[in-house]
């Protein structure tokens, strides 16, 4: 190294320890030559002591206050010497006055998080004990970052062509049954890549693994005896630092190459990694919280506060992120670009997103400067943006989250007509067209690609539980049942919970291929949750936030119990997948655009060309002209989709082809597996051309060619 | 940590042994990369490594990718399983050959 800089030698020394004025960017603590750079910004602190600790040690080595000359504008900067990089733990104690009315809340006898580290300390393997003295729980660490990528980069996939897995990093493989070293990590996910692959999804959506505290608010279940832990991790300590507990080498505080490891592997197979991020609060709760970061570095800054100082709470969980001020905005832009590029993350879902579109006095803005910038930001402009468009204060912004022509939305609205209509209420048949379409009644000028389409997701009952209960069963939460959604749309199918009873048996098992077959054909994109492919069931839990058990883990024992789920679900998102037409990334025209003798799009009944729509009709069909495919430019099957919730059979009438080509089948529900799906390629011919009998509450899918 | 090297029929040998960290890998780096210097066959034992932080598996990378470029080949000998499955886990062990003993080491470099 040539040491022809004036920076690489120190200036200052503290007891021992060799310091000089620092870089002011980037925030965070980075590696320099010969030593680290830390940098830390804190509007009304009246001054900053950098906390030094070798690692796990419960007294610091140093503590060196930055001398005045050190502070450019509200930035703290420094540069020590000799430090080891990898034993290293950090921290910050900011002095300034304490008045929560004025929003200050400045306590420099704590020593808090840096809210750039890379890697926090002191939650490194799951659930082991911590050690509730520790003065500095939460520890600021340094991480490596020149992994080696080989020829990685994001996979760029367009959106219209992905099938989103949400899945639970540790559920997918704690269950005994995954059969894999290091079960519940991120190392063991990649043995289970072949799966993903074989089942067909191309994009991995991964609930919260943003550092955070699987004990905050732990406690005993009233039901099991067992600890309620923060499962789900929507509450995060830092954003840039990922989940030490989820890696096998989180005791070597190696997570970082382990998840990088993780994404390359993924990509190799062709499958995109999203994030589901939460940006809307922190740990740190309301008031009576844990000061672990924010609130003790710039309290005013990092949220949203009352005109009296008290934490203004829109997402139901004691804080609200101050997103659109300038500082935390860029901390959101900075934390983004660095996962994206550190990490080659390929998107990102918001938690609870309204939020981002709030003022600094919780207003929605019309042009909410944070979302604006994500949208248009350079790093980030192949990344996939989704939003969860509403909070718990009460905005919902399905079909009106400002979008800038880039985000796509979670679609509640998808979920409620699909579950409705699935379990028979009338008057959804014109809901469930709009739904089917790509929602245009939403997204007319944003097409079909804004729309995330999704029938479960984490929260809220599973596939399977959505036809065996009516009602939620949350006794385990320890919340007398008060917790968890009440609005679930679901129908037991006549008996409350597991049955022996092989005819509702036979319903569920139909239904949940219904749900699949309904979401697999629809434009937009869909999102399937962890499980739902094979009938996991979380015992009626419509809240299962709290439980690190057999209510989440994924049982893969059930693939063969469940095989004929398995084998639907696999040839579904497989015939999405070879379908083009099922893909588009514009709103179909109801016109023949490309001279095929049929439009794009055409709605159908027991009737053919005729659909109908009123409030008592429960059943209807589509037809889809395979040489519109993604605009006419590649050729595809005809498709043709009745959907029968009427709790009797119907004949329905088949649109006459092209007289070269037959119908075939593909799927009906109504079957017993194995001949309920076909796998692609291998349909069967039907010997009635023109008349079809769809089951009671049966999807049937016809191929054309 | 100490480290020394040696050549078993033209092969370069790294040995090492005790706790690779970020103390004591930049001597680990330093005795290793004097060593590999203009060879193409080169052994890592590691037998008697009881532990590889990351700086010390980032000494490793850095062997491979400086052996690499002449178009080399770099085993791992002795690598305990713990090791193993660190190296696993954060992807590391892709890049390497892996065997038990020395002399399998060399049959395997001399045999490619």
């Amino acid at each position: 190294m040539t040491d022809n800089r004036i920076d690489y030698y120190p200036t200052h020394e503290h007891e021992g320890i060799k310091f000089r004025r620092g870089h002011t960017l980037p925030f965070g603590a980075t590696m320099v030559a010969n030593g680290v750079n830390f940098s830390i910004y804190s509007s009304a602190s009246t001054s900053c002591t950098l906390v030094l600790f070798e690692r796990g040690e419960a007294e610091p080595f140093a503590e060196i206050p930055f001398p005045d000359e050190f502070r450019i504008g509200n930035v703290y900067s420094m540069i020590v010497f000799e430090l080891n990089y990898e034993r290293l733990e950090y921290g910050y104690r900011m002095d300034g006055p304490y008045n929560p009315a004025a929003g200050l809340r400045f306590n420099k006898s704590l020593i808090l998080s840096d809210p750039y580290a890379k890697v926090i300390g002191g939650r490194d393997t799951w659930l082991a004990k911590p050690n509730w003295d520790n003065v500095y729980q939460y520890r600021s660490r340094l991480a490596f970052e020149d992994f080696d990528w080989e020829h990685d980069h994001p996979l760029e996939t367009p959106i219209e062509d992905l099938v989103i897995y949400e899945m639970h990093v540790r559920g997918f493989t704690k269950h005994e049954s995954s059969g894999v070293k290091n079960p519940g990590t991120f190392s063991a996910i990649r043995s289970k890549v072949a799966y993903l692959k074989e089942l067909g999804i191309n994009c991995v959506e991964l609930l919260p693994i943003y550092e955070f505290d699987e004990w905050e608010n732990s406690r005993e279940s009233p039901t099991t005896g067992e600890v309620l832990v923060n499962y789900w991790g929507y509450s995060t300590v830092n954003f840039f630092a990922p989940k030490a507990g989820y890696a096998a080498t989180g005791k070597f505080g190696m997570q970082v190459d382990e998840v990088k490891t993780l994404i390359k592997e993924l990509h190799k197979n062709g499958i995109e990694v999203m994030l589901d991020v939460v940006f809307n609060h922190t740990a740190e709760g309301d008031h009576r919280g844990p000061t672990i970061s924010f609130r003790g570095i710039d309290n005013k800054t990092y949220y949203m506060l009352t005109p009296e100082g008290y934490y203004f709470n829109f997402s139901g969980t004691g804080n609200t992120l101050n997103c659109n001020n300038p500082v935390v905005r860029n901390m959101v832009l900075d934390c983004l670009r660095y996962w994206a590029s550190e990490y080659h993350i390929d998107g990102f879902r918001f938690d609870l997103a309204a939020i981002l579109g709030r003022a600094q006095d919780g207003r929605p803005l019309s042009n909410p400067p944070l979302l604006e910038s994500l949208a248009f930001d350079p790093i980030l402009a192949k990344c996939k943006l989704i939003a969860e468009a509403w909070d718990a204060g009460g905005l919902y912004q399905v079909g009106s989250f400002p979008a800038y022509g880039r985000w796509a939305e979670w679609n509640g609205k998808y979920r409620d007509s699909v579950r409705k209509f699935l379990k028979s209420d009338p008057g959804e048949v014109g809901g469930m067209i709009q739904r089917v379409m790509g929602s245009p009644d939403l997204y007319s000028l944003r097409g079909p690609t804004a729309s995330i389409n999704f029938i479960t997701c984490h929260d809220g009952f599973s596939l399977y539980d959505m036809f065996a209960y009516n009602d939620k069963h949350n006794e385990a939460n320890g919340e007398n049942n008060n917790d968890g959604a009440n609005d679930n749309n679901s129908w037991n199918c006549g008996w409350e919970g597991e049955t022996s009873d092989p005819a509702i048996n036979f319903l569920r098992h139909k239904q949940v291929k219904n749900a699949l077959a309904i979401l697999l054909v629809s434009q937009g994109v869909p999102m399937v949750l962890m499980g739902d492919e094979v009938g996991r069931t979380q015992k009626g839990n419509n809240n299962t936030y709290c439980q690190d058990n057999d209510l989440n883990w994924f049982d893969w024992t059930q693939k063969e119990t469940n095989a004929d789920l398995y084998n639907f679900a696999r040839c579904m998102i497989n015939f999405r997948r070879v379908h083009p037409v099922l893909r588009s990334p514009t709103h179909f025209q109801y016109w023949d655009y490309v001279g095929s003798g049929y439009p794009d799009i055409s709605f159908h009944g027991t009737k053919a060309w005729n659909c109908d729509r009123s409030s008592s009709s429960r059943s209807f069909a589509f037809l889809l002209c395979g040489d519109h495919a993604k605009q006419g430019i590649v050729k595809d099957d005809m498709i043709y989709v009745a959907m029968n919730m009427y709790w009797g059979g119907l004949h329905f009438e088949l649109p006459a082809l092209p007289p070269e080509k037959k119908w075939y089948l593909f799927a009906n529900t109504d079957m017993p597996s194995p001949v309920d799906i076909y796998e692609n390629g291998q349909e069967s011919l039907l010997a009635n051309q023109s008349d079809f009998l769809v089951g009671s509450r049966s999807v049937v899918i016809l191929v054309g060619k | 940590m100490n480290v020394t090297s040696s050549t078993v029929e033209a092969i370069t040998v790294i040995e090492a042994s005790g706790s690779i960290d970020s103390k004591t890998a930049p001597e680990f780096e330093r005795t290793a990369i004097a060593a590999i210097q203009g060879q193409k066959e080169v052994i890592i034992d590691l037998t008697n490594v009881e532990f590889l932080s990351s700086a010390g598996l980032r000494v490793l990378l850095m062997i491979y990718r400086q052996v690499k470029t002449q178009s080399g080949k770099v085993v791992l000998v002795g690598t305990s399983e713990e090791i193993q499955d660190i190296m696993a886990n954060t992807g590391f062990l892709s890049f390497f050959i892996t065997v038990d003993t020395l002399d399998e080491g060399v049959k395997t470099l001399k045999a490619s």
